[in-house]
């Protein structure tokens, strides 16, 4: 019950952030995305801020084995740039550019009840699924 | 020359609204034990794992009513998506698509992966911000929107 509660927390937290930040709203990150036009450097901050409050974090969690709730921490163990990743990031920024809607912001758009960002939501979600068309059969064989 | 729109920046909250998203990332991080990256948490639902559905549908349903928690107490920032339709579904299957070959969107590689200092994170937040700009040149400017 407590991992369900302290993700619905982070979510909730996450959510509260973006709308603080200015992100969940797809105009703003356009206008930073716009950095030959008249750019807003906003997002840029926001950045820094996560970051600064992430590397306690991390530096905090390279030293345990375990979270405060007795659960291991897993994180990525992957180290190779290779061109999925160089080649799936690109196809994010294009979409990202494209909308002004990367996936936390998209999630916060629908929760107010815009349709815009349920349309958003459901060919993102469509997009997850083409993509384990694509890699399931792959891994599998 | 870089033409900063100063009417538009907003540094404070952005530091602010920044250092939150950083805080909800540290939760999930130090109790849960995980990156807070919204492209796994999401799409890790259509590859399921046991056990693994509960958390990642809570940790959605935070998301999703964070603004009626925010509505509660205080107005709700403006939400401008001036994108049509057509451009919604064209950019919403390359987000979809995308964050998934690529492991990770904005949180996950942006926020957390250079937390911890990670070089598939930094060349990955590289390719996507590069993207980013060049399609919004391209949207902008070159269609002449």
């Amino acid at each position: 019950m407590n991992v369900g509660f302290f993700a619905f927390l982070s979510g909730l937290v996450f959510g509260i952030g973006l709308l603080v930040s200015g992100m969940a709203n797809p105009e703003k990150v356009l206008n930073f995305l716009d950095i030959t036009g008249h750019w807003d450097p906003s997002l840029m901050l926001v950045m820094v801020g996560a970051i600064a409050v992430g590397l306690v974090s991390f530096s905090i969690a390279k030293k345990r084995t375990l979270t405060f709730l007795g659960l291991g921490i897993k994180l990525p163990t992957a180290d190779k740039v290779d061109k999925r990743l160089v080649g799936g990031s690109v196809l994010f920024g294009m979409g990202w550019g494209l909308a002004g809607f990367c996936p936390g912001p998209a999630l916060v758009a629908l929760g107010t009840g815009e349709f815009k960002g349920l349309v958003f939501v459901l060919a993102m979600i469509a997009g997850m699924l083409l993509f384990e068309a694509i890699d399931r059969p792959k891994r599998i064989s | 020359m870089i033409d900063i729109a100063w009417e538009l920046f907003t540094p404070w909250a952005a530091i602010f609204g920044g250092a939150i998203i950083g805080v909800s990332a540290t939760i999930f991080l130090l109790f849960n034990g995980r990156i807070a990256g919204i492209s796994g948490i999401l799409g890790g639902l259509f590859r399921p794992m046991p056990g693994d559905i509960f958390w990642r549908v809570a940790f959605i349903l935070g998301m999703l009513l964070a603004p009626w928690v925010w509505q509660a107490i205080a107005k709700m920032p403006e939400i401008q998506i001036n994108a049509g339709y057509d451009t919604l579904i064209i950019a919403g299957l390359l987000v979809g698509v995308g964050t998934r070959f690529g492991s990770g969107c904005t949180s996950g590689h942006g926020v957390c992966g250079l937390s911890r200092l990670s070089l598939r994170s930094f060349v990955a937040t590289l390719s996507f911000m590069s993207a980013g700009f060049i399609m919004t040149y391209v949207v902008r400017h070159a269609f002449g929107a």
